[in-house]
């Protein structure tokens, strides 16, 4: 009994050559225990076969996300009890959406790859002999930079995000918020570049607008919206181009 | 799978249909509370160019809006890819017009 009661039921999944399964453990309960607290305990003192990824143990560095009792989430900075809610056992698994590698390392390279399709990356517009240009922190386009710009590429969204699930060729929440901050930033050339990329096939206007990703956002951002504003430039974008073309034709 | 062509269309498609459902829903409580026989609506109906265009946009409408909207069903739920998914959307969408202007014509056309 008081075994139990000092004693934390931890169940992990576990790569295997037929794919993998939860392999049980015991862990000794603390006061303030993240969940990453306990993956490490695991694997310094009871099995170190275990294959996990983490850095900074801050909540900066967006590496150690897993699937917790079902939901995505960043375990340094998720205390057990929380992770726990009703249940007695502590289930953790790799992300959803993602190839696996080992037991909890996930292939992030799909989750990047897509950042490049989606054009969301930096186009400059000056050359370092120019002087740094000024940013107007009031401007509106500007504050809708700032609230999509806090992303730590955890793949908590592209984890949460059913789209995905149903086409893994979506470029998903994270790439597509990090494009509409780009979308938005002064010193970005390549509006319309982004714009053109998130239409594609697979690209913006697949978002069913669930807001998974914004519901598991570790940092409260709302990707959800990021996308809508996307669809709402693109489709612009798209008119002014097809009454363009009728005009020059 | 969507692109933005698809996903413009199915918004403008949205945007039309909305009022015209309200006419038709209007049209029908108007129908049915001032006592119109069948022989009474055709009457006003056939021949009339101006309900023949209201519905014809709407059956438009509806064949471009359910089509891309099964279209994302089909390749969600169902798996459906590549000349399959593209089959099913334009059979749902002729099916859709086919039926939908047959009523037309049916309606609207000379007594």
């Amino acid at each position: 009994m008081n075994r139990e009661k000092n004693t934390l039921s931890v169940e992990i999944w576990r790569s295997n050559t037929d794919g993998g399964a939860y392999q049980a453990f015991s862990v000794p309960k603390a006061d303030n225990q993240t969940v990453l607290d306990v993956v490490s305990y695991i694997q310094q003192q009871l099995d170190p076969s275990l294959s996990y990824r983490f850095a900074c143990r801050v909540g900066m560095c967006g590496s150690c996300a897993m699937t917790v009792n079902g939901v995505p989430r960043w375990t340094c900075r998720t205390h057990v009890k929380r992770a726990l809610g009703n249940s007695v056992t502590l289930k953790i698994a790799p992300l959803r959406n993602l190839p696996v590698i080992k037991d909890l390392v996930v292939d992030m390279d799909v989750f990047f790859d897509k950042w490049v399709r989606a054009e969301a990356v930096h186009h400059p517009t000056r050359s370092r002999h120019d002087p740094i240009e000024a940013v107007d922190e009031t401007a509106e386009s500007r504050r809708a930079a700032n609230e999509a710009i806090e992303c730590i590429n955890c793949a908590v969204c592209y984890a949460a995000c059913d789209v995905v699930t149903a086409n893994p060729d979506y470029l998903g929440p994270a790439a597509l918020n990090r494009a509409w901050a780009l979308v938005n930033d002064s010193r970005d050339g390549g509006r319309e570049a982004i714009l053109r990329a998130v239409s594609q096939t697979d690209g913006c206007h697949n978002c069913h607008a669930q807001q998974s990703c914004a519901r598991h956002c570790p940092n409260e951002l709302n990707p959800t919206k990021s996308i809508a504003g996307l669809k709402r430039e693109s489709a612009k974008l798209a008119l002014r181009e097809f009454f363009t073309a009728g005009e020059q034709g | 799978m969507i692109s933005a062509r698809l996903y413009i269309l199915q918004r403008l498609s949205a945007l039309i249909m909305a009022p015209l459902v309200i006419g038709h829903i209007a049209v029908m409580i108007f129908a049915v509370n001032n006592g119109l026989s069948a022989d009474e609506i055709l009457g006003r109906t056939q021949n009339s160019l101006l309900w023949a265009a209201f519905y014809s946009l709407f059956v438009v409408c509806v064949a471009v809006h359910g089509a891309i909207g099964v279209r994302v069903i089909s390749f969600e739920w169902f798996g459906l890819r590549g000349w399959g998914l593209d089959a099913v959307s334009w059979a749902v969408f002729f099916s859709l017009a086919g039926l939908g202007f047959q009523a037309v014509f049916s309606v609207t056309g000379g007594a």
